[in-house]
């Protein structure tokens, strides 16, 4: 036992000496969460538009005025209907906003209910059909008010747990999927491997330690700087971002604790399946990442993937991690919501450390 | 077993699948000799070593080692041998004196022991300047030194060098081997495997393995006499001429 915290000690200064490493691992989080949450957004702010106005009346000229205090869109200016094409295809204006010559009688015909011309047309360039979707969506908005458009051919909508449609909260749990795995599974294996190719992995394996307890002592610092990242992470979401976190914090906490094992498991299985350390990273990079970035929900819905996809998904455990994270930290369910994704994880995680464990095993021999 | 024997192995088989990586081999080391154990590469010389550490189970044949069954007792094995490879086993980015104290801690020296032990070593190598220099910035002949002391620090009574001076300076190479007659002097036994043939003409007997069996064993100037032979690498590039296995 005494060899045991010998190892964890070793395994700490290896972490603690490669400086450049270890602040990569601690910051890339902080960086993460700060990025998704502050510069990378699928929100659209300061939609920029031209009005078409022939008739300039009172109601035009407050419709406008409106707009221009609000902070998602900025006013360019009024110009003339043959420039429409021009100012859109400059990339000037992503929106122009053309009222009609009798837009008065109209939102007044449409005010009593009788509807049977439009008072506006909105053109947008929809070169980035996302950011014209939400720009349409927001200047509808803006003409609810006068009845210009008319709210009743809508459905009202009210939209539950994230009423502001935040995306930086969305992209947490997928962080959180991401970091862990990288940190747990990826560093873990490159670690383990690092030593069967440096030769010293051989010299441990003759030494009286068993091979079990050389490997938790790996583990053990990977864990604990996991835990740091979890806090980081979770205090990040909690104070900077604004995300309520009304659910089970402990259940979130419990739930990460396992995931964090079942990255762990997959570390070591990578470490006795590749040779070299860059087929660690390779096996860890293709593997790993590219399905929990691209099929685990992180970024792309699961919903909307193909069938088979979908079903691929289903075997990937940051899938089922980010979800009840979502439901837990963003939905603010309790522990209970999120059984069948806790059954799931539990399950592959027996079933990983079982796997890995007898392979290495097996590999010793 | 008597009591100077410290191993012994008798038939000792390895097959993978359908190859025979060490064919029926048998031999005994006597204590506190330094046993060369040589052969090209592929002959079979490490599969029969890590058998001997107790790292693989023979296929099967029975051996000893420090008084411990290799098909039974890995375990106990491990306790009494000390093993150095031909990579480097240290680890560059720890202190000599933490490489030292990992490899106390491995093999459960206490406090004061480890201290003593550590003193002893820093001394006889003229290391203590160099006690808290990280072992990477050391030059590699040092390293190998180095290395050998952390691999008999537990004083065990067998230690088993697989090709420990390989890529190593001449004059290292020579300081090597008075660290290695200096141990043997102490007490330990020395099972050691090499490529220069110079360095087989330092051992106490040699045994040379071709295809995976023994085909010569002997004191170095008896297997040259045997041979007709004036040194020993023409003794085994006679045994070595009849291999059929290459690298």
């Amino acid at each position: 036992m005494s060899g045991f915290l010998h190892f964890v000690k070793k395994e700490t200064l290896h972490i603690l000496r490669d400086r450049r490493t270890m602040l990569v691992v601690l910051l890339m989080p902080v960086v993460q969460v700060l990025l998704f949450g502050f510069a990378i957004s699928t929100e659209v702010n300061n939609i920029e538009f031209f009005a078409v106005a022939p008739n300039r009346t009172e109601a035009v000229r407050q419709q406008v005025e409106r707009m221009r205090v609000n902070p998602y869109f900025t006013f360019k200016g009024y110009i003339d209907q043959s420039r429409i094409d021009r100012v859109l295809r400059s990339g000037q204006a992503a929106a122009v906003v053309v009222f009609t010559d009798d837009y008065d009688r109209l939102v007044e015909q449409a005010a009593a209910g009788a509807v049977d011309e439009a008072a506006v047309q909105f053109i947008l360039d929809a070169s980035n059909p996302n950011n014209a979707g939400t720009g349409l969506v927001y200047l509808q908005r803006a003409f609810q008010t006068d009845g210009s458009v008319t709210a009743d051919s809508a459905p009202a909508v009210r939209i539950l747990y994230n009423p502001q449609m935040k995306s930086s909260y969305n992209f947490v749990p997928g962080l959180m999927g991401l970091v862990f795995i990288l940190i747990c599974a990826m560093m873990t294996s490159v670690s383990i491997v690092r030593e069967k190719e440096s030769g010293s992995m051989e010299v441990l394996l003759v030494s009286p330690v068993r091979p079990i307890w050389i490997i938790s002592a790996k583990m053990i610092p990977y864990f604990l700087l996991s835990c740091l990242n979890l806090t980081v992470i979770l205090l990040l979401a909690r104070y900077v971002l604004g995300v309520p976190m009304t659910g089970s914090v402990a259940g979130l906490v419990g739930l990460s604790l396992l995931y964090l094992l079942l990255s762990l498991a997959l570390g070591l299985f990578i470490s006795t399946v590749s040779h070299t350390q860059v087929v660690a990273i390779l096996i860890s990079g293709m593997l790993l990442m590219l399905p929990v970035i691209m099929l685990s929900g992180m970024l792309f819905p699961v919903e909307n993937m193909p069938g088979i996809l979908q079903a691929v998904s289903c075997v990937i455990p940051a899938r089922w991690y980010i979800e009840a994270v979502r439901k837990l930290m963003i939905g603010g369910q309790s522990f209970p919501a999120v059984w069948q994704e806790s059954v799931i994880l539990l399950a592959m995680t027996v079933v990983l450390v079982g796997v890995a464990l007898k392979k290495f095993n097996d590999k010793l021999e | 077993m008597s009591d100077d024997i410290i191993i012994s192995v008798h038939d000792l088989c390895k097959c993978f699948g359908s190859f025979t990586a060490v064919d029926h081999i048998t031999f005994e080391v006597r204590r506190g000799e330094i046993f060369g154990f040589l052969g090209a590469n592929g002959a079979g010389k490490t599969t029969a070593m890590r058998m001997l550490c107790g790292l693989s189970y023979p296929t099967s044949g029975s051996g000893q080692v420090a008084g411990f069954d290799v098909v039974t007792q890995g375990e106990q094995i491990k306790r009494h041998i000390g093993y150095m490879s031909q990579k480097f086993s240290l680890y560059d980015d720890l202190t000599v004196r933490e490489n030292i104290r990992l490899y106390a801690g491995i093999y459960g020296l206490d406090r004061y022991e480890t201290l003593r032990r550590t003193v002893a070593v820093l001394n006889r190598l003229h290391f203590r300047s160099e006690a808290d220099t990280l072992v990477g910035a050391l030059p590699l002949g040092w390293k190998q030194k180095l290395a050998f002391s952390v691999a008999t620090l537990h004083r065990p009574e067998v230690v088993f060098l697989d090709e420990p001076t390989g890529g190593v300076d001449p004059v290292t190479r020579r300081q090597f081997w008075e660290m290695i007659y200096e141990a043997a002097a102490g007490g330990t036994t020395v099972f050691v495997t090499t490529h220069y043939m110079d360095e087989a003409e330092y051992c106490s007997r040699v045994s040379i393995m071709v295809d995976g069996k023994i085909e010569a064993l002997g004191a170095p100037a008896e297997l040259k006499s045997k041979f007709g032979a004036g040194s020993m690498d023409e003794v085994f590039r006679i045994l070595a001429r009849g291999a059929k296995r290459r690298e």
